[in-house]
């Protein structure tokens, strides 16, 4: 089936549906013009059903379900919020839903949403109504792991799940790190040996590390990846040591950026989007030269792909939700979106890009949907 | 007792497009829950889970700001819900 895209943008919803050679791509939209939309994200489970993330710049944060492939859109019944603080306890409030991760393939109509300030929710009814998980939202040192956010706030994402086992699930905080649970979320451990946190005074802390996205395979989930604020990471199960696979990056580059997407049948492809993380992190295109870097060898060796891509005074920043894979094989669909509202693709693998979309508003989230 | 809410536009997607819309209750506590009995999902949008007021929504009843969810209302009054004007 042809692929088509989800745009999520600080001023609505897109979508970008393509011929079947993907040459052509027509732009509709938006849906919920002036709705900041943070991940739209269907569920593989019934395809039917999308699950939208948004928010304005005036009202709290909601969740819009549609069981139509986006044509109509219900409101959750009740969104992500944290419990009622007890007196004299912190009172938490969901600024924005996040992040979105559909439920284990066994357990249809379960869905996960992340937050900030970092909390994390469950649906069991498709998210028509959301509980928080009290495991990790009261974990006794929850306040300690989410350590101080970042300019957004603190932003809890990457829910990845075990295909194998629907108790065995992942998150990362930024900043805080990545936290596994074995026991459905009732209890959680941080999983942060071997990554680099520079910006802190222990250098061998537990927790406090910046994850910027972790991506676990969807038919080897031992293998995970992760973009850190300080390097890119493969972590190969039941080791508990990231290992820093960006060090083979080219050194003028580096292994500093936001997403990382990964080939939906071949665990040892990857592809990132390096920007400056340099002085005062201006997370731009380095140089002003756009690049994706790919792997097929679980990161030993990363090559340059940059053809079609702007060679010169082209700053771009693309956020941690905003690239993905389609699921045309051989030639694989990627895509990325810009925080100055371009969407590129390339339908080889990453060997060549041409811009598909321009003026849209900043993208925060590019999603595959069939 | 019945007051009449002011509904401003980035919340009537809940009203039918309505402006104005009554409401019952001697609080704004209680005005909001007789909103949220008809519009479902209203309150979230204006007021959190801790039961504050949301950073960039004020109530105004009649022309006095309203600052506490326990604020008295009248029958007859007017009830405003003010969207900051911030953003960009």
């Amino acid at each position: 089936m042809t692929a088509m895209l989800w745009i999520g943008t600080r001023k609505g919803a897109f979508t970008l549906r393509p011929d079947e050679r993907r040459r052509s791509w027509k732009l509709s939209g938006p849906q919920f013009l002036g709705h900041i939309i943070h991940h739209i994200v269907q569920d593989p489970r019934e395809p039917r059903v999308l699950m939208m993330a948004a928010k304005t710049g005036h009202l709290g944060p909601t969740v819009y379900r549609s069981s139509d492939r986006g044509r109509t859109w219900q409101e959750a019944d009740q969104p992500p919020a944290f419990r009622k603080a007890a007196d004299g306890e912190a009172a938490r409030a969901v600024q924005k839903v996040f992040w979105l991760t559909p439920g284990h393939a066994s357990e249809r109509g379960s869905w996960y949403a992340g937050s900030s300030p970092a909390g994390l929710f469950r649906s069991e009814d498709g998210g028509e109504r959301w509980q928080p998980v009290a495991g990790f939202n009261d974990h006794p040192m929850r306040s300690k792991w989410v350590g101080f956010g970042t300019p957004d706030g603190e932003l809890l994402h990457s829910v990845r799940i075990d295909s194998r086992d629907p108790k065995h699930l992942y998150l990362a905080i930024s900043a805080g790190g990545v936290f596994e649970s074995t026991d459905g979320g009732a209890g959680w451990t941080p999983l942060n040996e071997g990554c680099a946190a520079d910006f802190l005074p222990d250098p061998s802390a537990q927790y406090g590390h910046d994850p910027h996205c972790v991506a676990m395979h969807p038919l080897a989930p031992d293998r995970l990846y992760q973009q850190n604020h300080c390097g890119i990471y493969r972590l190969d199960r039941p080791a508990r040591r990231w290992e820093r696979i960006g060090q083979a990056m080219p050194k003028n580059v580096g292994d500093v950026g936001f997403p990382i997407v990964l080939h939906p049948t071949d665990p040892d492809t990857a592809w990132v989007i390096p920007m400056d993380g340099q002085t005062v992190w201006p997370r731009t295109s380095i140089g002003g030269k756009p690049a994706v870097y790919r792997t097929r060898d679980g990161g030993k060796r990363w090559r340059r792909c940059d053809d079609g891509l702007p060679k010169s005074q082209a700053w771009l920043t693309v956020l941690r939700q905003a690239m993905c894979t389609d699921d045309r094989l051989p030639h694989l669909g990627l895509y990325f979106g810009t925080t100055g509202g371009e969407v590129w693709a390339s339908v080889n693998s990453g060997e060549s890009w041409r811009c598909i979309a321009r003026h849209l508003p900043e993208i925060y989230s590019v999603t595959h949907a069939i | 007792m019945s007051c009449t809410v002011h509904i401003p536009s980035p919340l009537r997607s809940y009203t039918a497009g309505a402006h104005r819309v009554p409401a019952d209750g001697a609080t704004l506590e209680e005005v909001l829950a007789s909103l949220e009995g008809r519009f479902t999902g209203i309150r979230f949008r204006i007021v959190d889970e801790q039961s504050h007021i949301r950073p960039h929504i004020r109530f105004y009843v009649n022309a006095r700001e309203a600052q506490e969810l326990c604020a008295p209302v009248g029958a007859g009054d007017a009830v405003h819900v003010i969207c900051a004007l911030t953003g960009g």
